[in-house]
């Protein structure tokens, strides 16, 4: 092979980032090649890696001249490829419906509109977390992955605040204090870490005896602050109002790639790094999850805000992501492969559903111009494959086949039932009946006909097409699971000790 | 031997003959009816033909797989075995006739588009869970079922509309939730969850956990039941009437409720197998309950005045005789429960037929305004009578196979109780479609209180309405007259018994 497959792990780091710099420059032009180099780095990055790792297995790098036993390292496995992968999709179509959404940005009337405003700052800021979020996915250390997560917190509020109200200010203001604080809390356990086991790379930690009260607190303090960036139950609040305000490419984004990231990093840390830590660990991580499922589809069902409702939807299937801790290391001992891919199945297809349904409800609110469920009525008719997307999204999320989600749910209650945790089957099946509850209300709204809206503005045909082309990805990933999820055994079966 | 026998995508084809036409007409504009109606109807004869062509390709004894995996161990099949084909071969007949029935019964109404997409594709749901080789690929179909008829049920968008379709989904998914969980909790048990003749639990490991088994069976009981129409869980099918008449006619004789009871039939003899079943006392239980709804249906049915819901009561009580019949160990039982899957779909779709070609015509929805109908509908409010008299149970019409296979079959098991309910069902049958009959035929016709739209060169009402209707009474007619011979549906039922591959 010409080229190293590091490279590729490069590629898709850097790419983004320069291509960044270069949407920087805010004239529309930069705009659309940056958002194109971003795209064709990480597309290819992606497609490199998945086929070195499928072939090889894992891949390690050291960074720098910090390798062991510092250990500042590049590290990619099927996990990672699985993770890129998710957010080269779900970041395509995102990006191509954004050169939409913000209007032709050349004419000055637009760009001095309020959302216009923002419009020149979404792309750079949207690639700059895009190679941080990549970067996550490659890192081997924990120091890297303190430095992308500050990257990725700083541009993630600061998308929030793209709208230039009070509200979304205020939502940004928040955001942005919760991610620095998560972050400093990791950056406490990474400290605490390295006093106890003198390496950062992860692996090199993974081998080592983390018994004792130190590797314990480091755990429990990187955990609390991904935790909240992860909005995991009852340090979501910050969430539905922050994920609601940002433009809805950059809603898509939030909700279904950077609280992933966060994701992640507890999967490392606790799957890999630690082993499973401590029964009584998982099972607080998976009771919260339980809870949040429950109390995050509740609350979708009392907004009004249709993004609001959606965001609160993110609350509760982000709930669904932490069941799978308890699931993944039965009571007694072992290793249940159903709940690892049930779990990151739901990862990836929460991600392409969700990103179909915010960008859908974008679609409805630019036509509307309002962010009211009350408002959508007759949008079925008048965007019938937007309210399609939709509908398929919100079908996926629930886990009705054929769908991403039922696959997810399947593999999910098939490692609760074997291990006859009949409370987690219940919670998931629960979950579900909820998940519709909340996605049919918005429907219903939708297919009213008895009020038509009094303005109605034409939606480009792209950002319609974007969202119904990730609403099929997410029906076909119900019939094609064998492939993405093979590469979660290909390289580095989990765990690693 | 033909080359036929070796087209194992002949059950894709046959699913897609009805899925690519639904979603081909979903992005067409409401005025292009010419296309939209030549879809739906090529759409259809084509799906007949495929199926007639592995109707002979089984009849020869060949079995047509399809298989795409979705993960190890799970994979979507489609299988065309004897069993399957009962089913498929149904809802593909029917669906042509019912395809001619609602371009006539919907012309000039709103929303024809949405209508016929998602009328495609509650056939494409239909043949593919009655193809469906295992439970995984059956709940896919099962749960797209429920989603491709709701459009049908609420199509009128009047408040009833919508709250009848709220009710409808509030049932079938909870169902449909139950269905997964019992699933999955059936592939752990098992270890698989393909469908198998004479089912794939092992006696031994039931005995073991006795109560385990049976809370599983419970739960892919619920899972069942709601779409089979089960008392305590029949709620939503009276009042899913509010559907306009095809739909009704197509979610009572083809598609909704016959996934129900093939369902309990899967359950029974596929997954945990007949012999299991009754040594844990499953089928006794199934047996109990299909026989409380057969009278209990009865008895609702006689006191309505509303035509469409005179016909659901007694959907939800003819359709428990599927159940009763496959609950039981004798082939004579089994092969009365299985062909009254087609007797029923016949007859009752000619019932709903005739109910659309009088409110459609007449304006007559009720039984009392019913008076004297028969004058100026003689052909109409003759298949209803052979209909009618076809549920009753009397011969030569289909309905009279299906009783007397079932009261044969059951006196073989020993189960006496059986004839009494029989008996008393085809009383109440009786009692609630005579008078509807003796008032059209022998009262004074009250032309003031018809709307009447007036004939149609040939026939009395639009030849759409008219023809088919008539069709379908003759099916039933000759299902019963012909029932001794190979292809008829008796002599199919015969034939899946006897290759025992129930």
């Amino acid at each position: 092979m010409i080229l190293d497959p590091i490279h590729w792990a490069a590629l898709g780091v850097m790419g983004p980032l320069l291509a960044g710099l270069v949407a920087m420059e805010g004239r529309p032009r930069a705009i659309r090649l940056g958002l194109l180099a971003g795209i064709g780095s990480s597309v290819a990055a992606t497609a490199g890696l998945w086929v070195a790792v499928s072939l090889d297995g894992p891949l390690r790098h050291p960074l720098g001249g910090w390798g062991i036993p510092l250990g500042i390292e590049l590290y990619a496995d099927g996990l990672s490829v699985l993770m890129l992968a998710m957010t080269a999709l779900v970041g395509t179509a995102v990006s191509l419906y954004s050169t939409a959404y913000f209007g032709d940005i050349s004419q000055r009337s637009v760009r001095d509109s309020p959302a216009g405003r923002g419009a020149r700052f979404f792309a750079p800021l949207w690639l700059f977390l895009w190679g941080s979020l990549n970067g996550i996915y490659l890192s081997g250390d924990i120091f890297n992955l303190y430095v992308l997560l500050e990257i990725m917190g700083l541009s993630a509020a600061a998308m929030v605040t793209l709208a230039v109200t009070s509200q979304a200010t205020v939502a940004g203001m928040r955001y942005l204090v919760i991610s620095l604080v998560g972050s400093m809390f990791f950056l406490l356990g990474v400290a605490l870490l390295y006093i106890v086991g003198g390496s950062l790379s992860m692996e090199r930690l993974a081998t080592l005896d983390l018994a004792g009260p130190l590797p314990a607190i480091a755990l429990g303090l990187m955990t609390l602050g991904m935790a909240a960036k992860t909005a995991l139950f009852p340090i979501h609040g910050w969430l539905p109002p922050a994920h609601a305000a940002a433009p809805a490419p950059g809603s898509a984004i939030l909700s279904a790639l950077v609280v992933k990231g966060s994701f992640y990093i507890i999967v490392r840390l606790w799957v890999h790094v630690f082993g499973g830590g401590a029964r009584e660990g998982l099972l607080v991580l998976g009771i919260l999850g339980g809870i949040a499922v429950i109390w995050g589809s509740i609350m979708a069902l009392r907004q009004l805000s249709l993004k609001r409702l959606i965001a609160y939807s993110t609350v509760a299937q982000l709930g669904y992501l932490f069941i799978m801790f308890p699931l993944l290391f039965p009571a007694g001992g072992g290793w249940s492969p159903d709940a690892w891919s049930g779990g990151l199945y739901h990862a990836l297809s929460h991600a392409v559903a969700k990103a179909a349904m915010f960008l859908a409800a974008g679609s409805m609110t630019y036509a509307v111009a309002r962010d009211d469920i009350r408002a959508i009525s007759g949008v079925a008719h008048r965007l019938p494959m937007t309210f399609f997307a939709f509908g398929l999204g919100g079908l996926s999320l629930a886990g009705i086949p054929p769908s991403g989600g039922f696959v997810a749910k399947w593999l999910l209650l098939r490692s609760a039932v074997e291990q006859g945790g009949w409370g987690w089957a219940v919670l998931i099946t629960v979950g579900g009946l909820l998940t519709l509850a909340y996605v049919l209300m918005v429907l219903r709204y939708a297919v009213d006909q008895t009020e038509e809206p009094e303005a109605f503005r034409e939606v480009p045909r792209r950002m319609e097409w974007a969202a119904m082309s990730l609403a099929l990805i997410a029906l076909l990933l119900g019939v094609r699971a064998a492939e993405p999820l093979s590469l979660l055994e290909a390289g580095g079966i989990v765990p690693w000790r | 031997m033909t080359p036929v026998l070796d087209w194992e995508f002949l059950p894709l084809l046959v699913v897609l003959s009805s899925f690519v036409p639904g979603v081909w007409i979903m992005f067409l504009r409401e005025e292009q009816e010419a296309l939209r109606s030549s879809l739906n109807l090529i759409g259809a004869v084509a799906k007949v033909v495929l199926v007639g062509l592995m109707l002979r390709g089984v009849g020869a004894g060949a079995v047509y797989e399809w298989r795409l995996q979705v993960l190890p161990g799970l994979e979507l099949s489609l299988i065309g075995d004897a069993l399957a084909l009962l089913f498929v071969t149904l809802s593909a007949v029917l669906w042509l006739v019912t395809t001619v029935y609602a371009i006539g019964y919907l012309k000039d109404s709103p929303n024809r588009t949405r209508f016929f997409s998602f009328f495609s594709l509650c056939v494409t749901a239909t043949t593919g869970l009655a193809m469906a080789g295992d439970l995984f690929t059956f709940v896919i179909f099962y749960e797209a079922l429920t989603w491709a008829t709701y459009p049908l049920v609420v199509h009128r968008g009047t408040p009833e509309a919508i709250q009848a379709g709220r009710l409808y989904l509030i049932y079938t998914l909870t169902a449909g939730a139950a269905l997964v969980l019992g699933a999955v909790w059936f592939q752990v048990e098992a270890g698989t969850v393909a469908f198998a003749p004479g089912g794939v639990l092992e006696m031994a490991a039931v005995e073991e956990a006795p109560v385990r088994f049976f809370s599983l069976f419970l739960v892919l009981l619920a899972g069942v039941a709601v779409k089979a129409s089960f008392f305590p869980v029949h709620g939503w099918l009276p009042i899913a009437m509010v559907a306009p008449a095809p739909v009704s006619a197509l979610l009572h004789a083809v598609a909704v409720v016959k996934a129900g009871a093939f369902g309990v039939v899967r359950l029974l003899h596929s997954l945990f197998g007949i012999e299991v079943a009754w040594e844990m006392g499953a089928a006794g239980l199934v047996a109990g309950l299909a026989a409380f709804t057969i009278i209990y249906g009865s008895i609702r049915a006689l006191v309505q005045d509303d035509l469409k819901r005179l016909l659901a009561f007694s959907t939800v009580s003819q359709l428990s005789y599927i159940a009763l019949g496959v609950a039981f160990l004798t082939p004579m039982a089994q092969t009365g429960g299985l062909v009254h899957l087609v007797h029923q779909g016949i007859m009752k779709i000619t019932l709903f037929f005739c109910a659309g070609v009088l409110s459609e015509t007449l304006q007559v929805k009720k039984v009392s305004q019913m008076a004297g109908v028969a004058r100026r509908m003689p052909l109409t409010m003759l298949a209803f009578t052979v209909a009618a008299l076809g549920m009753i149970g009397i011969p030569p019409i289909a309905g009279f196979l299906s009783k007397w296979y079932l009261g044969v079959g059951a006196l073989d098991a020993g189960a006496v109780w059986v004839i009494p309910v029989l008996l008393a069902s085809s009383l109440l049958n009786a009692a609630y479609f005579l008078p509807v009959i003796r008032t059209a035929y022998f009262d004074d016709p009250d032309p003031e209180g018809w709307d009447d739209k007036g004939r149609s060169r040939w026939f009395e009402a639009d030849w759409r309405l008219v023809v088919p209707t008539v069709v379908t009474a003759l099916l039933a007619l000759a299902s019963g007259l012909f029932g001794g011979i190979p292809w008829s549906p008796l002599g199919w039922a015969e034939l899946i018994v006897d290759r025992s591959i129930l």
